[in-house]
């Protein structure tokens, strides 16, 4: 029962061929034998699992229970769980116990979701490989000599190794597609505003955005459903009704229009993927979808211009934690300077120091016009890019990564092969729009996965178009070591 | 724009880091390697382009002026690494 995925889980619990508590204590065992290799997790939270989950066992006697009643799912260690420590994969939070629930924490909570721990992740979210955690890598569940991907790798690792049927994670230049694409999964990055952001610890807040990664697209339209809609606390929530993404399923792709860019099939896309890529298209020519070539001319600097604007917003972002209100504080500073330079000097890893002192030099006297402002201008020209090709096309398709995951260690030591990782994810955030990677092929027994990134708050089309390819092919279900 | 080891002392002063000379010397070669990458953008020409700071130009929402936490001063105050008397407490600051 342990490959089964949310609607899976659901329907066993109304039909009563398992319990909640009998589930969840499954996926406990789970854990207890495989996450000491695998390093999804970083909390575990065992008794509280248990707990919700007799609760959730009660709700369904009483004959209230909703589809996600007694559903056992992971959080990714960035969201503020009451009473649970919310690390973000740092030194820093190492004994950060938030006072309150993220919204999405929240709202899946009052789901009836069950929480079977915090999943691992890159440091703040800064990484594309899961080897910037100060909690050590994950391992990626097909090769344990791989990368899960970043930065949501412990929540890709953990639902991919069976260890839960799901879990959140967050997307700010690929961390929850490119982690799907390595690890098999179905991973969606809505619409910025789609999902609140209030309790999920900050990296680059215009760009942050709260996701899912699931085994199948039906899955993720159950989760987003959810944790998906208006938030006054977040104060650029956007106030839309949220349709109802499973009603949306089962919609026929005749007619779709489906726009291929040139340059995400170009030189540095692995050909082995490309052909990958090229059968999945040829899979939606099938099911009545038409493709056609397009151009996104500005992609080649979206690299570029995301390490100058990402790495400004967390140097704002991260300034607050200065070892005085939460978080890691220095042994016996001499002064309130001392304090500050090396509670952040010993409580940030390698990485995060690196972006924050990218941010700083952007936005210092002399240097704000030729990186910053010059940053948003390219970001606007990228966006125009996608205004245009949606005029032309209803979907942009192509591979999520130029490749399958790569070797623990391969790229550690060369941040500037890490930042390429999300070539072709890092505009989407940019221009805020939704993007979902699904499996699409097999490369040497490693999953690849097809990017489809849509116009704002067609979340509900790429849930369609994904659910469709899935009905109509098996990559998605295929499980490591199986 | 080449920078120096002067340059990334003033940007760890100036961020509040702590570095090592090791990890100075890292970020020497990191931050110049990335800047190369950055300055691809140079290239591109922008002029009469509006900067998109945000994928929505959405104007700030505003809420009505009530109060809407509750107290939670005793909470907080249990996060922090060193309180005295319901304060925050910091190394000396003035002499």
């Amino acid at each position: 029962m342990l490959n089964q995925g949310i609607a899976d889980i659901a329907r066993a619990l109304v039909s009563g061929e398992y319990s909640s508590v009998e589930i969840t204590q499954a996926y406990l065992d789970q854990i207890a034998l495989h996450n000491g290799e695998l390093n999804a997790f970083i909390t575990v939270t065992p008794e509280q699992a248990l707990a919700q989950a007799a609760a959730a066992d009660q709700v369904r006697a009483s004959g209230n229970a909703g589809v996600f009643t007694g559903v056992p799912i992971a959080h990714k260690d960035i969201f503020c769980t009451a009473g649970v420590r919310t690390s973000c994969g740092s030194r820093m939070l190492d004994n950060f116990i938030a006072p309150y629930n993220a919204t999405v924490v929240e709202k899946l909570l009052n789901a009836g979701a069950v929480m079977l721990g915090k999943t691992n992740m890159d440091e703040f979210a800064m990484g594309s490989s899961n080897e910037t955690s100060y909690y050590g890598p994950v391992k990626n569940p097909w090769n344990r000599t791989l990368v899960p991907g970043g930065s949501s790798g412990g929540s890709a690792a953990a639902v991919s190794g069976q260890l839960c049927p799901a879990a959140t994670a967050t997307d700010t230049g690929g961390s929850i597609r490119q982690p799907a694409s390595f690890c098999g999964l179905t991973g969606i990055k809505p619409t910025y505003g789609r999902v609140s952001r209030w309790g999920m610890i900050a990296f680059a807040s215009s760009l942050d955005q709260a996701g899912t990664l699931t085994r199948t697209a039906e899955d993720a339209a159950i989760m987003l459903g959810i944790m998906a809609g208006f938030d006054p606390k977040d104060s650029t929530s956007v106030d839309l009704p949220v349709p109802d993404y499973c009603a949306q399923l089962n919609k026929p792709l005749h007619g779709l229009r489906i726009g291929i860019p040139r340059q995400h099939f170009a030189q540095g896309l692995k050909p082995e993927v490309e052909i990958q890529i090229r059968a999945a298209l040829h899979e939606f020519e099938k099911l009545g979808a038409t493709i056609k070539e397009i151009s996104l001319d500005n992609s080649h600097y979206s690299v570029a211009a995301y390490y100058v604007i990402a790495p400004a917003e967390a140097s704002a972002n991260l300034s607050r934690y200065d070892g005085v209100r939460f978080g890691y504080r220095c042994a016996k500073p001499v002064d309130l300077e001392d304090m500050y330079k090396r509670s952040r000097g010993e409580g940030f890893g390698a990485e995060v120091k690196r972006r924050i002192m990218i941010g700083t030099y952007a936005l210092s006297a002399g240097y704000y016009d030729a990186y910053y402002i010059k940053a948003q201008k390219v970001r606007r020209l990228i966006k125009d890019d996608f205004v245009h090709a949606f005029t032309e096309v209803d979907v942009i398709m192509g591979p999520t990564s130029p490749h399958t995951a790569f070797p623990l260690g391969a790229k550690t030591k060369d941040p500037v092969a890490m930042y390429l990782e999300d070539i072709y994810t890092i505009a989407v955030n940019l221009a805020g729009l939704p993007g979902i990677s699904i499996p699409a092929g097999m490369v040497n027994g490693l999953p690849v996965g097809l990017q489809i990134v849509g116009r704002d708050f067609d979340e509900a089309k790429l849930l369609n178009i994904a659910h469709m390819f899935q009905q109509a092919t098996a990559w998605h279900l295929l499980t490591p070591g199986a | 724009m080449a920078i120096t080891l002067e340059d990334v002392e003033n940007i760890a002063h100036l961020a509040r880091l702590q570095l090592s000379p090791t990890e100075k010397q890292e970020a020497l070669s990191s931050i110049t390697n990335i800047l190369q990458v950055i300055d691809q953008m140079q290239s591109i020409n922008t002029t009469g382009v509006e900067p998109l700071a945000h994928a929505y130009e959405a104007a700030q929402r505003l809420r009505d002026d009530v109060v809407t936490e509750k107290d939670q001063r005793i909470t907080l105050l249990a996060l922090a690494p060193s309180t005295q008397r319901g304060l925050f407490l910091v190394p000396k600051v003035l002499e």
